[in-house]
């Protein structure tokens, strides 16, 4: 995109790509309040008598009255607009989040049965320590890298328990905010959309690489690793682990090590969000495959990872930042360092959903039900995405081709609808979906497939 | 495909790079140094996959330093690390029986019997901010059922972890859309307070409050501080059972520090972690808070159910901003979703599960209070033990700040030198402000604390 490149020519001494989205985000983020809360209002202050008690009451304007109406989120806004909807048609394609056939939330079994034998046990409601339940990070870590990895065996594995996946990514950009400061992080174009405001909030700049190629609706490979390399020495790269959000596209294996030499190349740090673990291709390991593959490099690198939803455990907000260090002491230094950022902001985790993880992953043979129910998800995405497939070709007159639908994996699907033709999406087929032309696969039933292809088939063709 | 632009000034800076402190140069220079260099393939053939060839020397985290243990959880670290049979651990504030041993209500194992019984029960995502009903009860149980505010939709509660994350959340909000980025907090408040506000991007001050002279409550000091204080400065108020002194103002005090606030349009913030814990009374310990959320004036409360319903790990409670209109409590919380989002998306659900259903069950509730009762009671009674074996012991000082003070903690004026000398012969476990946790005593541990203060106050006196 010569359009980022010529930004740092022009800009100012800061050369980071980001500083100007940076600063227009950051403006975006502050104006609405403070421009209208500059100035002192004094207030009108009117002294009540009541009887023998004399109230002081402040009549006068909110402190707050120049505040304005935020907009909607615009992932979970869908979800809120959905529910307002009445028309029996309608269609959630917003939010991630599985569902079965009968388009109900799912909760796994496991986790039914991790509960009952935690409410037969009786434990206690305790703090847990900063870091999280113990029992749940070596799992989770082993989860991960593979339990024989022989970093966790030399500790050079940080592992803190987050607030799921955007708590963990929290924490990091709160470490690399501190310890890193002036280094960005480069997020893909697309990507998923809190990321930027994770980023914003914990004042890390960030700049795009490119992703999304809209001519081919597949990976932009050569246009990521131009950009990837065109960055400052250091900087952190964020990767989606498997299934990427928004678009379904991934890497191959061979494009996975392309990347991993131009990282090592730059000194640059792989940050990984591993949100879909299992839910890709069915397979824990298989998915675990890129996150592994750089570890093996002996690079550094940070892990987020969510529990939301391979484990159906969304509400519980269980997820973890894992930092793999050069050397055991590094990681010490580094999890007390990610204890003093938890502090401040909520203390420490939340038990609950720690306690279900640390019983599935930790058990055999809950582990083993586990993986055949990720797989049964996972097989229903694939299922659907194939019946949506031979609806459009079927339906579609036009012999554009479809087979994207096919080529992405994971939970959604990036559609290559623009923001108007979501819209009609929306207002027209009563199909609800994120501007961005993303589709959650996990929202569709078989049963849909044929109203979804029609309300795409319409959006694309008829709305520009 | 390499960049085609030239970067004025760089080439300049290319051969200061080394020397150059500045970041930017740096990264300039790093830049530069790739520009018209390669061809993608000649690059990638000088990198091996070897994977001892990945660091060219240090960690990236070379510099990150082994931050010290937090001063009040880093207690129970130490305590548990200390093999001694004679152990206390006198330092975080969770309840203990008298046994010694945690406590989870009876009303939480129902609610979770019938949360787990409930098959239509789903994981879904939570709103941003939270569960519904818990949001509402929550604000009827500290603001009250006839509350003026409640009733005319100008309050917004919203879910958040816990007291920590509710003042996260307050802070990081006052930071961005209110005018005056300063707060007051009392002279000694929660040591977790400042960090919390400083990280939310605000200033932190002082306002005086704890005497030692007198181990009670500097009024006169307090209303001082507040009265010189910038009109429209927030102030952090604990509603009851303040930590870490346990002292409280009267509720006449509580009146005029009422006045002195709305007067100066000061912004009260209060931190209600304790409501039920302190007198037993939930409506007693909620006064404060009620006094000014019913004259008609804006302000904050943090809420927390870690304590009065033992829900410690689960993380519950809540935020609610009482505020001029219900307009304007509708913007505000739209506000507060943009500071929430971005830092765990939206709050856990089991233990607002567990509180909605105790507080909207009648039967529940009630049993809820007599529990609640309890366990303020054994505190008081804790307090009382104290204090009857220091006098009979004969140790020297006045200890009757041990009944006066309430709720959870007592601070006991022993100075750090003296705890740790505590620690160390005694294997007691406290912060080394002084403060002891009532909850972690028990009839039987009292003499061994006697014991200890004794020596202490003799030897270090």
């Amino acid at each position: 995109m010569a359009s980022t490149m010529l930004s740092l020519a022009s800009s100012a001494p800061s050369a980071s790509l980001s500083m100007h989205e940076f600063h227009k985000g950051k403006a975006n983020l502050w104006s609405s309040g403070l421009s209208f809360n500059r100035e002192k209002i004094n207030p009108l202050i009117i002294t009540k008598s009541f009887g023998r008690t004399s109230m002081v009451a402040a009549v006068n304007v909110s402190r707050f009255e120049g505040i304005t109406m935020a907009p909607p989120d615009p992932i979970l806004g869908v979800s809120e607009a959905f529910k307002a909807d009445t028309n029996e048609m309608k269609l959630n394609l917003g939010v991630g989040a599985y569902r079965t056939e009968e388009l109900h939330p799912y909760v796994l079994n496991v986790v039914k049965k991790a509960e009952n034998l935690m409410l037969e046990r009786g434990e206690n409601k305790e703090y847990l320590p900063i870091e999280g339940l113990a029992a749940f990070n070596k799992v989770t870590a082993e989860l991960l890298f593979g339990a024989d990895n022989p970093l966790i065996e030399q500790q050079k594995v940080a592992t803190v328990q987050g607030l799921s996946g955007t708590g963990s990514l929290r924490l990091a950009a709160a470490l690399i905010e501190r310890y890193s400061p002036g280094a960005q992080v480069l997020i893909s174009s697309p990507t998923w959309g809190n990321h930027k405001n994770i980023f914003n909030d914990a004042r890390v700049p960030w700049s795009e690489y490119r992703y999304y190629d809209p001519r081919t609706v597949g990976l932009d490979f050569e246009g990521m690793i131009a950009d990837i390399k065109a960055a400052p020495e250091g900087s952190f790269v964020l990767l989606h682990g498997c299934a990427h959000n928004p678009t379904g596209i991934d890497p191959t294996p061979e494009q996975w090590g392309k990347i991993a030499d131009v990282i090592q190349e730059k000194n640059h740090i792989p940050f990984f969000d591993v949100a879909y673990q299992g839910f890709a291709s069915g397979s824990l390991d298989e998915d675990a495959a890129s996150v592994r593959l750089f570890a093996a490099r002996g690079l550094e690198l940070l892990v987020a990872q969510s529990y939301s939803k391979n484990l159906g455990l969304y509400a519980e907000r269980i997820g973890a930042m894992n930092v793999v260090c050069a050397s055991a002491d590094a990681a010490a230094r580094v999890k007390s360092q990610l204890k003093r950022l938890a502090r401040p902001m909520y203390s420490n985790p939340p038990i609950h959903g720690a306690r279900i993880v640390a019983n599935v992953v930790g058990d055999p043979a809950l582990f083993n039900e586990w993986k055949a129910e990720m797989e049964m998800m996972a097989g229903r995405i694939k299922n659907v995405r194939q019946k949506l497939y031979d609806s459009l070709t079927a339906k579609d007159k036009s012999g554009k081709d479809w087979s994207f639908i096919l080529k992405q994996i994971g939970m959604f699907s990036f559609t290559g609808l623009n923001k108007a033709q979501s819209e009609n999406m929306t207002n027209k087929w009563h199909v609800y979906m994120t501007k961005d032309g993303r589709i959650s696969l996990a929202g569709l039933s078989l049963a849909k497939c044929e109203y979804l292809a029609d309300a795409i088939i319409d959006s694309f063709h008829n709305v520009s | 495909m390499s960049p085609q632009f030239t970067v004025s000034g760089a080439h300049s800076s290319s051969t200061a790079a080394s020397s150059s402190s500045s970041s930017a140069d740096r990264r300039l220079s790093a830049l530069v140094r790739h520009l018209g260099v390669e061809d993608s393939t000649s690059a990638m053939s000088d990198i091996s996959a070897n994977p001892t060839s990945a660091f060219n020397g240090d960690s990236v985290f070379a510099h990150v330093v082994q931050a010290p243990e937090d001063p009040i959880l880093g207690v129970t670290v130490a305590y548990n690390k200390d093999p001694s049979p004679i152990k206390l651990n006198l330092g975080v504030g969770a309840y203990r029986t008298e046994e010694g041993k945690p406590l989870v209500l009876n009303v939480v194992r129902q609610a979770e019997q019938q949360l787990v019984n409930d098959i239509s029960r789903v994981k879904e995502y939570l709103p941003i901010v939270g569960l519904a009903e818990f949001n509402k009860l929550s604000a009827k149980l500290i603001l009250g059922a006839d509350n003026p505010a409640v009733q005319e939709s100008r309050v917004t509660t919203v879910q958040c972890l816990s007291g920590t994350g509710s003042l996260r959340v307050g802070g990081e909000f006052l930071a961005r859309h209110y005018h005056e980025r300063t707060i007051y907090i009392p002279q000694p408040t929660w040591g977790n307070h400042i960090k919390v506000f400083t990280w939310s991007g605000l200033s932190v001050k002082t306002y005086r409050y704890y005497d030692p002279a007198t181990r009670g409550l500097n009024f006169q000091g307090l209303l001082e501080d507040l009265g010189s204080a910038p009109s429209g400065a927030i102030v952090l108020l604990h509603a009851c059972a303040h930590n870490p002194t346990g002292v409280d103002p009267t509720l006449e005090q509580w009146e005029q520090i009422r006045q002195l606030v709305r007067s100066r349009a000061l912004l009260p913030f209060f931190d209600s972690a304790y409501q039920g814990f302190a007198s037993g009374s939930l409506d007693s310990d909620a006064q404060p808070v009620r006094i000014f959320a019913a004259d008609g004036g804006e302000c904050l409360v943090a809420q927390s159910y870690a304590k009065n319903m033992g829900l410690y790990g689960e993380r519950v409670g809540a935020l609610s901003i009482v505020c001029k209109s219900a307009d304007v409590a509708r913007r505000v919380e739209s506000q507060l979703k943009l500071v929430i989002r971005p830092m765990y998306s939206n709050p856990p659900i089991h233990g607002a599960s567990i509180v909605a259903t105790i507080l909207r069950d009648r039967d529940l509730f009630n049993e809820w209070t007599i529990e609640l009762k309890a366990m303020a009671d054994r505190i008081i009674s804790m307090r009382k033990q104290l204090f009857d074996a220091l006098k009979t012991r004969g140790t020297p000082g006045d200890w009757s700040h041990i009944i006066k003070q309430i709720g959870m903690f007592t601070f006991t004026g022993l100075n750090a030198e003296q705890v740790a000398f505590m620690t160390k012969e005694y294997h007691i476990y406290m912060t080394s402000d002084g403060r002891i946790s009532m909850a972690g005593l028990s009839s039987k541990t009292v003499p061994h604390l006697t014991d200890a203060i004794h020596a202490a106050v003799t030897r270090l006196g």
